[in-house]
C-alpha cells in the first residue's frame, strides 16, 4: 500500500454523489455531519441569545428594590425557562454540534457512523426547543429548572407550564443520548489508519467522555422528570409521601444526572481549550496522557457527587461527609488540567489571537469558579451559602464562564475551518474584552449578594436589606455583556460575507481538521490521512494520504472511497482497517421519525389518545422502513469475508510490526 | 515549526486479522448500556422506596407470588439459548436453522408476554395505588415493553430471512436483533430477584 | 451571614474566613502563574521555542502538573476536609435542655409552634438568648428552605420528613430569616423574622401567650371585629386563641396584633396595610392564597382594630 500525496478527486467523479439536493428537500434529507452541525451551532446560539434576553429582562426587575417590571408569575417562568434554555437548548446541544462538525474531520473520516441517526437527533433536538418554546403561547414552565417536586406536581402545578418542561426534558434528553451512541461508535471505529487512542485531539477524547457521561447519566433525569410525568398525567405514587413516595427520591435521580451534567458541559469545553492553548503556544500541550487521564477520571468521579446538592435536605452527616470528601477531590483533576495548560503556554511561543484571548479569560474566570466550588463542597459553608446568591455567582462562574467563553473561543478558532472566512479579530478582540469585563461586573458582586443573605430565585426584595447598589452593579454588567456577545453575533454575520479569505490552516494548528479544505468538501477527505503522530501536521510533512487497497477490507481508504460514498471502518483500538461502511444518502426518515415522536409528546401533553396513538404509528413505520434498508441489500462482498485468520493474512509477522508501531505512539512524539 | 518528522510505517493500512462487528453492533452495544442504566436506576428506587417505608410491599398489598413467575422467568432466559444458535447457524451461512432457532425464541418470549399480562391481570392493585404499585408496574411493564419490542424486531428479521436478505455474509440486523434479545433476558436476572423474590426476605 | 450573631454562623464565619485567606492565596499564585506564562510566551522570538520536541529549557512539563496540579491541592483539600469533619460533628450534635421549636413551610408563611408551652404563631421565632434551640422544620406542601443567614445555615423543610436545626444565639437581636428554596409564585415574600431576647423577656413573652383563654377585646370596637370576624370568611381559615375561630389554613392570629409585618415582611404591620390586605390581598402580594373578604368599611375597620389589638 503505497503512500499518496494531496490526493484530490474531481467534481466529475464524486458528482451528485455527495451533493444535497437544492432547496427545502435537501435541507430536510441531508445526512451531512458538517451541514447538520453548524445546524446545531445555528438553532443554539439562536436559543442562547433568546434566553440571554431573558436574563437581561430579569435583571432589569431586579436594578432596583421594589421594582415593577415584571410580575411573580412571568419572573418565575423567565428564570426557569432561561435555566432550561440554556442547559438543554444551548449548553450540551451546542458541545454535541461542534462535535459532529469536528470529530469525524478530527479523526479522518468522511462522516459520523451512524449518518442518518444524526440527522434524527438534530431534528429531536429542534422539536424539542421548538415543544417547550410554544409553551409561550400557554404559560411557560415556572418550576425552575431542576423543578423539585411536589412543586411541579399537580397539586401545586395544576397548568400545562409544567408538562412542557417535563416532556421536554425527556424529548432533548432522547437527541443527546442519541447523539451520544453516535460519537462513541464514530471514535471507536471510525478513526483514521494510526490515529490510535494516544494520539487522538483532546477534543475527541472529551467528547468520548461527554458521551459516556450522557449515556449513564441522562436516564436520571429522563426517569425522574418521566416519573414526575406519571404522576401528573396518569395519577401514579412516586412522588406522593401520603401513599408511600418520596420527594427525596426525585432529587436523588434528578442529581445523579444534574451533576454529571455540570461535568458533561465543561468537558468538552476544556478539551476545547486543549486544542486552542497548544495551537497558540505553537507547541504540543504538556502531559497529553495527564489530560486525556484527568478527562477520564473526572467522568468517572462525576457520579459520586450528585448529593452535594441535597446538603440542606437533613441527611445522615456521615453520608453527607462522604460526598462532601467526593467533591473536594474531584477538583484535582482540574487542578492537573490546569497546570497543563500553563506548562504549554510557559513553554511555548504564546499568539495572544481572539481565540487564545477567550482560553486565557476562561482560565482566570474558571479558576475563581473552581475555588468557589471546592467551598461550596465544604459542608457547613455548604449550608449557608447554597440557594444563596453565592451559588448562582457559582455556577455561572463554571457554566457561563468556563463553558461559554470556550465556546466563543472555538467560534473564533474553528470559524475559518467552517465557513472559509476569518472573523474580524478586532470585532473578536472587542468582543471578548466587553465580554470579559461584563462577566466580572455582572457575576462577582453576586457572591457578596449571597453573604448578605439574598436567596436565589426572588423576584424581588425590599428597600432597606442592603441590597440595592450591587443588584444595579449586576444588572449593568449583564448590559455589558450582552453587548459583548452582540459583538460576536454581528461579527459573525459580517465575516460570512465580507471575511477575509483563508488557507487550509490559517492557524498553523496541528489536527487533521486543518489539512483539508477550508470549508471542507462533502466528503471531507478525498483520501484518507494516515497518521503517525499526536500532531499529525506538526510532525508529518508532508501529511501522507491512503490508497485503496485491492480488498474490500482497505478499499475505501483512497480516492476510490469517496468515490463510492463509503469511509473506512478500522479496529477500535490500533484502527487497523476492517472495511467500509457505505455513507447512506440523503433521507427524510430521521425527520419523520422526530415528528412521529414529537406527535406523540404533543398527545401526551394535550391527554389526546387520538394524537399519541398516531405519534406512535408514525414513528412505528418510520422505523420499520428505516430498518428494512440495512446493509444486508448492499451487493455481497466479493471476498469471502470470514476466511480463517491465517489465509487472508499469510504475513503474520509484517502485522505484528505495524501492531507495535501503533501501540507505541509516543515515541513518535516526543 | 522544526519538529522531527515522524514517518508512517508501511503496512499501517494492513487490514485488521480479525472481522469484528459491524458499526450497528457497537451502536445497539452502547444503547443497551443506557437502557441497562434505565433499568438499574429504576431497580434503584425501588430499593429507595422501601427503604423509606416501614412496610413493605405497602399498605395491604401481598408478596408477589411466584407460582407462575418463576417457571416463566426460566422460560425467558431460555429463549437466549436458541438465540445463539440461531447466531452460530447464521454465521455458517444456515439461514435455515436460524429461522427456527428465532422462532423458538420468539414463541418463549411470547409465553413470558402473555405472563407478564396475565399477573397484570390478577394483582389487586393498580399503579395509582401507591408508590409501590407505581414502581411495581413500572418496572415489569416497562421490561414487559421491551419483550414486546423484541418479539417485533424478532418477525422483521424472521422476514427478512424469508425474503432471503440475510446470507453468511450479510445479517448485520440479524446480529443487532441477537445482542438486544440477549440484553432483554439479562436484565430479567436483576428485575426477578429484584422485584419477585426481595420482599418475601424481611 | 458572616455578621454572626449565634455560634453556628460563627463558626461557618470562621470556616469562611480560612478558606477566603487560602483562596486568595491560591487565585494570586495561579493567575501570577498564567499572566507569567503569558507574557513569557510572548517575548519569545519565532525561533525560540515552539518545537514539538527538545530546545525547552526550565522546569518539566510533569514538574508543572505534579506541583500545582497535585501535591499542593491535595494539602489544601486535605485541611478542608478536616475543618468539614470537624465543624459538621459540632454543628449538629444535639445538647442538654433544648428548647424545641416547630416549624412548618406554608405557601407563603411559616406555622411557628412551641409544643411544651402549646402557643402557636406565625413568622415571628421569638427565642432566648443562651439556650440550645432544636428547631424541627416539616411541610405539608412544597418544600421551603429556613435561612437565617446571622444565625445559621439552612435546612429544608420536606414533606413527609422532619429535619432538625440546632442553634443558639449569642446577642439579643432581630434578625431576618428566608425561604431560600423556590417553592412558588411568592417564594420572594416568604420571610420571617427571629427575635433573640433575653430569657427574661422571652418569659415575659411567652407567659403572655401561654394561656388557654387567649386575649380579650379590650374595646366595643374589639369586639364588634371579633363578632365580625368569627362570623366573616375569616375564621374559616385562620385561628384565634379562645374564640371560635379555628381555621388551619392561614396563620394564627392569636397574637397578631404583637407581629411587625403583614404577611411574612411583605409589609410593615399597619392598620392601614392590614385593612388593604383584607380588601384585597393581590394588590400587596400577588399570587397568596389569601382570598379578598368583602366587607362594609365599618366592619372592616373593626376586624382591623380588632385583630391589631390582639398583644
Amino acid at each position: 500500500m503505497a503512500i499518496a500525496e494531496a490526493p484530490s478527486v474531481s467534481e466529475s467523479e464524486v458528482g451528485e454523489l455527495w451533493e444535497d439536493a437544492p432547496g427545502l428537500p435537501g435541507f430536510f434529507s441531508t445526512v451531512d455531519h458538517k451541514r447538520i452541525g453548524m445546524r446545531y451551532i445555528y438553532t443554539c446560539f439562536f436559543f442562547f441569545f433568546v434566553a440571554g434576553l431573558m436574563a437581561l429582562v430579569m435583571r432589569a426587575q431586579l436594578a432596583t428594590p421594589n421594582a415593577k417590571v415584571l410580575g411573580p408569575q412571568l419572573y418565575n417562568e423567565l428564570f426557569t425557562m432561561h435555566g432550561v434554555t440554556m442547559i438543554f437548548l444551548f449548553n450540551t446541544p451546542v458541545l454535541a454540534g461542534f462535535g459532529n462538525y469536528l470529530i469525524p474531520l478530527q479523526i479522518g473520516t468522511r462522516d459520523m457512523a451512524f449518518p442518518r441517526l444524526n440527522a434524527f437527533s438534530y431534528w429531536v433536538f429542534l422539536l424539542g426547543g421548538i415543544f417547550m418554546y410554544s409553551s409561550f403561547l400557554f404559560g411557560m414552565p415556572d418550576g425552575g429548572w431542576f423543578g423539585y417536586v411536589p412543586l411541579v406536581s399537580k397539586t401545586f402545578s395544576p397548568g400545562l407550564n409544567i408538562d412542557f418542561w417535563g416532556l421536554g426534558i425527556v424529548f432533548t434528553g432522547l437527541s443527546t443520548t442519541v447523539g451520544s451512541i453516535n460519537f462513541i461508535v464514530t471514535i471507536f471505529k471510525l478513526r483514521a489508519p494510526g490515529m490510535s487512542l494516544n494520539r487522538m485531539p483532546i477534543f475527541v477524547w472529551s467528547m468520548l467522555v461527554f458521551s459516556f457521561m450522557a449515556i449513564f447519566a441522562v436516564p436520571a433525569v429522563t426517569l425522574a422528570t418521566g416519573l414526575n410525568e406519571l404522576d401528573r398525567l396518569f395519577g401514579t405514587a412516586f412522588f406522593v409521601p401520603a401513599l408511600g413516595g418520596s420527594v427525596l427520591l426525585y432529587q436523588h435521580l434528578f442529581w445523579f444526572w444534574g451533576h454529571p451534567e455540570v461535568y458533561i458541559l465543561f468537558v468538552p469545553a476544556t478539551g476545547m481549550i486543549s486544542q486552542i492553548v497548544p495551537t497558540f503556544s505553537g507547541r504540543p500541550l504538556s502531559g497529553y496522557l495527564w489530560v486525556a487521564g484527568s478527562l477520564v477520571t473526572v467522568g468517572f468521579i462525576s457520579f459520586g457527587v450528585w448529593v452535594h446538592h441535597m446538603f440542606a435536605t437533613g441527611m445522615p452527616p456521615v453520608a453527607m461527609a462522604f460526598f462532601s470528601g467526593v467533591s473536594l477531590i474531584i477538583t484535582l483533576p482540574s487542578g492537573v488540567q490546569f497546570f497543563a495548560w500553563i506548562a504549554t503556554m510557559w513553554k511555548g511561543r504564546v499568539r495572544l489571537t481572539t481565540p487564545m484571548l477567550f482560553a486565557i479569560g476562561f482560565l482566570l474566570i474558571f479558576l475563581l469558579g473552581g475555588i468557589t466550588g471546592v467551598m461550596v463542597a465544604v459542608l457547613p459553608f455548604d449550608w449557608q451559602v447554597t440557594d444563596s446568591y453565592f451559588v448562582v455567582a457559582h455556577f455561572h462562574y463554571v457554566l457561563n464562564g468556563a463553558v461559554v467563553f470556550p465556546i466563543f473561543g472555538a467560534i473564533y478558532y474553528w470559524m475559518p475551518k467552517m465557513t472559509g472566512r476569518m472573523l474580524s479579530e478586532k470585532l473578536g478582540k472587542l468582543s471578548f474584552w466587553v465580554m470579559f469585563v461584563g462577566f466580572n461586573i455582572t457575576f462577582f458582586p453576586m457572591h457578596i449578594l449571597g453573604f448578605l443573605g439574598m436567596p436565589r430565585r426572588i423576584y424581588t426584595y425590599d428597600n432597606g436589606l442592603g441590597w440595592g447598589g450591587l443588584n444595579a452593579m449586576v444588572s449593568i454588567g449583564s448590559a455589558i455583556f450582552g453587548l459583548g456577545t452582540a459583538i460576536t453575533l454581528f461579527n459573525w454575520v459580517w465575516s460570512r460575507r465580507r471575511g477575509e479569505i483563508v488557507g487550509d490552516d490559517p492557524w498553523d494548528a496541528d489536527s487533521l481538521e486543518w489539512s483539508t479544505t477550508s470549508p471542507p468538501p462533502h466528503y471531507n477527505f478525498a483520501a484518507i490521512p494516515l497518521v503517525a503522530s499526536r500532531h499529525p501536521l506538526w510532525d508529518q510533512r508532508p501529511l501522507p494520504f491512503a490508497e485503496s487497497g485491492d480488498e474490500p477490507d482497505t478499499s475505501g481508504l483512497g480516492i476510490e472511497g469517496a468515490i463510492e460514498r463509503e469511509t473506512p471502518v478500522t479496529s477500535g483500538i490500533d484502527t487497523r482497517p476492517e472495511g467500509n461502511l457505505e455513507i447512506p444518502h440523503e433521507t427524510y426518515l430521521p425527520f419523520v421519525l422526530a415528528l412521529g415522536i414529537a406527535v406523540l409528546f404533543v398527545g401526551l401533553l394535550v391527554q389526546a389518545i387520538v394524537v399519541g396513538v398516531a405519534g406512535v404509528a408514525l414513528a412505528v413505520m418510520a422505523t420499520l422502513w428505516w430498518a428494512w434498508r440495512t446493509e444486508e441489500d448492499l451487493p455481497p462482498p466479493e471476498i469471502e469475508p470470514h476466511a480463517p485468520v491465517g489465509k487472508a493474512h499469510p504475513d503474520t509477522a509484517h502485522t505484528a510490526v505495524t501492531a507495535d508501531a501503533a501501540a507505541a505512539p509516543g515515541e513518535v512524539t516526543e | 515549526m522544526t519538529a522531527p518528522t515522524a514517518t508512517v510505517t508501511p503496512g499501517i493500512t494492513r487490514p485488521a486479522t480479525r472481522r469484528s462487528y459491524p458499526t450497528a453492533w457497537w451502536g445497539m452495544a452502547v444503547v443497551i448500556m443506557t437502557e441497562a442504566m434505565i433499568f438499574a436506576i429504576l431497580l434503584a428506587s425501588y430499593l429507595f422506596l422501601r427503604a423509606a417505608s416501614k412496610q413493605w410491599p405497602l399498605g395491604d398489598i401481598e408478596v408477589p407470588t411466584l407460582k407462575f413467575a418463576l417457571p416463566f422467568s426460566f422460560v425467558l432466559w431460555g429463549s437466549s439459548i436458541p438465540i445463539f444458535w440461531a447466531e452460530a447457524s447464521i454465521r455458517n451461512g444456515h439461514v435455515g436453522r436460524m429461522k427456527a432457532g428465532l422462532a423458538i425464541s420468539f414463541v418463549m418470549g411470547l409465553s413470558f408476554f402473555f405472563f407478564t399480562l396475565y399477573d397484570f391481570n390478577e394483582l389487586h392493585f393498580g399503579w395509582r395505588t401507591n408508590a409501590y404499585g407505581s414502581i411495581y408496574y413500572t418496572i415489569v411493564g416497562l421490561h414487559a415493553l421491551h419483550v414486546f419490542l423484541g418479539l417485533g424486531i424478532n418477525v422483521v428479521v424472521q422476514i427478512k430471512a424469508w425474503l432471503g436478505r440475510y446470507d453468511r455474509g450479510r445479517y448485520a440486523s440479524a446480529e443487532v436483533f441477537f445482542l438486544y434479545w440477549h440484553f432483554v433476558d439479562v436484565v430479567w436476572l436483576a428485575v426477578f430477584p429484584i422485584v419477585f423474590l426481595s420482599p418475601h426476605i424481611r | 451571614m458572616l455578621n454572626g450573631r449565634a455560634g453556628e454562623a460563627n463558626r461557618v464565619a470562621g470556616v469562611w474566613w480560612l478558606m477566603f485567606a487560602m483562596a486568595t492565596v491560591v487565585y494570586v499564585v495561579v493567575a501570577a502563574f498564567i499572566v507569567i506564562a503569558v507574557v513569557r510566551g510572548r517575548k519569545k522570538k519565532r525561533s525560540e521555542g515552539a518545537a514539538s520536541a527538545g530546545g525547552d529549557s526550565g522546569p518539566k512539563d510533569d514538574t508543572f502538573i505534579w506541583f500545582g496540579g497535585i501535591i499542593a491541592p491535595v494539602l489544601i483539600l486535605g485541611v478542608l476536609a478536616v475543618v468539614t469533619v470537624n465543624t459538621t460533628e459540632v454543628l449538629r450534635k444535639p445538647q442538654q435542655n433544648e428548647l424545641l421549636i416547630q416549624v412548618t413551610g406554608k405557601r407563603w408563611w411559616w406555622d411557628i409552634r412551641y409544643p411544651a408551652d402549646k402557643v402557636t404563631t406565625a413568622d415571628e421565632i421569638h427565642i432566648p438568648v443562651g439556650r440550645p434551640i432544636d428547631i424541627e422544620l416539616t411541610s405539608d406542601n412544597v418544600i421551603h428552605s429556613f435561612w437565617v443567614p446571622q444565625l445559621a445555615g439552612k435546612v429544608d423543610t420536606i414533606p413527609g420528613q422532619v429535619n432538625h436545626l440546632r442553634l443558639k444565639a449569642i446577642d439579643p437581636g432581630t434578625y431576618r430569616g428566608e425561604c431560600a428554596e423556590y417553592c412558588g409564585i411568592e417564594h420572594a415574600h416568604m420571610s420571617f423574622t427571629v427575635i433573640a431576647d433575653t430569657p427574661v423577656d422571652f418569659d415575659r413573652w411567652m407567659t403572655r401567650r401561654r394561656g388557654i383563654a387567649g386575649l380579650a377585646p379590650t374595646s366595643d370596637e374589639m369586639a364588634q371585629g371579633q363578632l365580625v370576624f368569627t362570623r366573616e370568611a375569616c375564621a374559616g381559615c385562620h385561628t384565634v386563641k379562645g374564640t371560635q375561630a379555628t381555621g388551619t389554613v392561614g396563620p394564627d392570629l392569636s397574637d397578631f396584633g404583637s407581629r411587625r409585618s403583614i404577611a411574612s415582611l411583605t409589609v410593615a404591620n399597619t392598620s392601614a396595610n392590614l385593612s388593604r390586605w383584607i380588601a384585597d390581598p393581590e394588590s400587596i402580594k400577588p399570587g397568596n392564597l389569601m382570598p379578598p373578604t368583602a366587607l362594609s368599611d365599618a366592619d372592616r375597620a373593626a376586624v382591623v382594630a380588632y385583630l391589631e389589638g390582639l398583644k
